[in-house]
């Protein structure tokens, strides 16, 4: 056991946890006055409630001995036989424990992710009760299929290194999903609905970019040479991203904006995540400068598709879950990361593939379920506020409270 | 007695407040208002997104004082506030029935 990787991977962790009220702050400033409690609420709750789902039945079905390559079986249910002596194969210089309370944060922040899209629309009760289902039957599988000992993605050669499939492309289509199944905002594209406190907003980004390190660098799961690799690919994608955007909003609407700046440095870092342990910093770069490209044009796609995708993330997570993915097949390089493996463009075309598959099984499946789960909650407790809480605010409604007294 | 409810723009409210301090004005209430008349409001971009704002940020003053100090009041604040740019605002010249200070119970000019 090393005690520099063990500090190392707490500290992660923590990391990781800070992320969620950073999201929380980060869509906050987002919505509308009225609806701030009830965006903030949303994330920040989920802490909670995937916490205790985690260490209940979310590591076991995640983490725990492996089933048909599919799932994990819940030998681990209530954390049995997670212990304090390193697993053999999960972080095998950390305890258990530590391991496992790294990936609670993981699985705490992709619901969290997804309240985006049904912003200032959804019932607290059965958001709670969603995100429960989301996170048993979507992200369980899925975190297990890449990164569970035995998952078939993992053991197919998926180059995932911090979570495109489990996190940003499940919470992409997700969103999608919820997006079309709650349906658009009253008012929506005749009434305002501007951001009420991009302050908040920039300082969510900020801590987002912040955390990202926990969730990137940690992801090596070792204080040493790799997390330095995937600590200098986040940094350096973020900051490619935001000034990608902002390039492309001067040029296009005459000025940079703050919004533009935060959206651009997400977007760069959600889409080096499946990268970052596997590329060198000026790969990290270009995946940087294409995430602001690509993910801008993501946005434009929920005017052209109808559909309100209230906080982009389908156009940001998804798009950058996508995108991610193919570029950690592009730019992997085994002189970044001897473990990983070639990509592309350091003479290996077939990860590529890989890839694709591993995206396409990822969409397809977290489609469907997701589908299901939200038509099963709709079924016996409904979705969307009603329309007079909707004029109302969800603030007052769902919470009984006002998020300013000024 | 008459009250005078002007409203400017917000930059311009140091200025017209020490104008009439220099009037004699003893004191007035300010607030943060939105508004438009003819100036146009102006246009937000949100990640992509455009938006016509409508209302603009005005400052309302409200200052209550003797009927005599009116047209010398008016002229102060329409110096002060001027830009010569659409939207330097406006000022209205209300009558004023009655004025009563809580703490004394003074009421007519000596509570003002």
């Amino acid at each position: 056991m090393s005690t520099g990787d063990t500090a190392f991977l707490l500290m992660s962790a923590a990391l990781v946890m800070f992320m969620t009220p950073g999201l929380a702050l980060f869509y906050g400033g987002m919505v509308r006055k009225k609806n701030v409690l009830g965006t903030i609420m949303q994330s920040f709750i989920v802490i909670a409630l995937i916490s205790i789902e985690w260490i209940l039945w979310g590591y076991s079905m995640a983490f725990g001995p492996d089933k048909f390559g599919i799932i994990g079986g819940l030998e681990w249910f209530g954390l049995r036989g997670v212990g304090l002596e390193p697993h053999p194969v999960y972080a095998p210089t950390v305890p258990h424990q530590v391991f496992m309370i790294y990936q609670c944060m993981f699985a705490v922040i992709t619901p969290a992710l997804i309240t985006g899209a049904f912003a200032e629309r959804m019932k607290f009760g059965p958001f709670l009760l969603f995100s429960l289902l989301w996170a048993t039957f979507v992200y369980n599988p899925l975190a297990h299929w890449i990164w569970g000992d035995g998952g078939w993605l993992g053991r197919m050669g998926t180059l995932d290194f911090a979570g495109g499939v489990a996190v940003h492309l499940s919470s992409g289509v997700a969103a999608l999903v919820a997006a079309v199944m709650l349906g658009k905002r009253r008012g929506y594209g005749t009434e305002e609905m501007r951001p009420h406190n991009l302050p908040m907003t920039l300082l969510g980004a900020g801590i987002l970019w912040f955390g990202w390190f926990g969730f990137n660098a940690g992801s090596a799961l070792s204080a040493g040479r790799l997390a330095g690799v995937a600590f200098v690919a986040t940094h350096i994608a973020g900051s490619a991203g935001a000034l990608t955007w902002i390039a492309i909003e001067w040029k296009l609407h005459g000025k940079a904006t703050t919004l533009g700046a935060a959206s651009g440095a997400v977007a760069g870092l959600a889409m080096v995540t499946p990268a970052a342990g596997f590329v060198g910093p000026l790969s990290a770069a270009l995946i940087g400068v294409m995430a602001g490209a690509v993910c801008y044009l993501g946005i434009l796609a929920k005017n052209k598709f109808h559909y309100d995708d209230s906080l982009d993330v389908v156009g940001i997570h998804g798009v950058g879950g996508v995108f991610g993915l193919l570029a950690a097949g592009l730019f992997a390089s085994k002189l970044v990361n001897p473990n990983g493996a070639d990509g592309l463009f350091f003479g290996n075309p077939s990860q590529l593939a890989i890839q694709g598959l591993a995206i396409f099984v990822t969409i397809v499946y977290t489609f469907v379920i997701t589908y299901i789960l939200f038509k099963v909650v709709d079924k016996f407790f409904g979705l969307r506020v009603s329309e007079n809480d909707e004029l109302v605010g969800l603030d007052l409604n769902q919470h009984e409270e006002t998020g300013y007294e000024f | 007695m008459k009250k005078i409810e002007a409203i400017i723009k917000p930059f311009k409210l140091t200025e017209v407040k020490e104008g009439l301090s220099r009037l004699g004005v003893q004191g007035m209430t300010v607030n943060e208002v939105k508004g438009f008349g003819r100036q146009r409001g102006h246009k937000e971009v949100y990640r992509g997104a455009e938006y016509q704002v409508d209302f603009v940020s005005k400052v309302r003053i409200e200052v209550v004082m003797e009927a005599g100090l009116v047209q010398e009041a008016v002229k102060v604040i329409q110096e002060a506030a001027r830009t010569g740019q659409i939207g330097d605002g406006k000022i209205f010249v209300i009558p004023v029935d009655e004025v009563i200070r809580i703490r004394t119970g003074e009421t007519g000019k000596a509570a003002i």
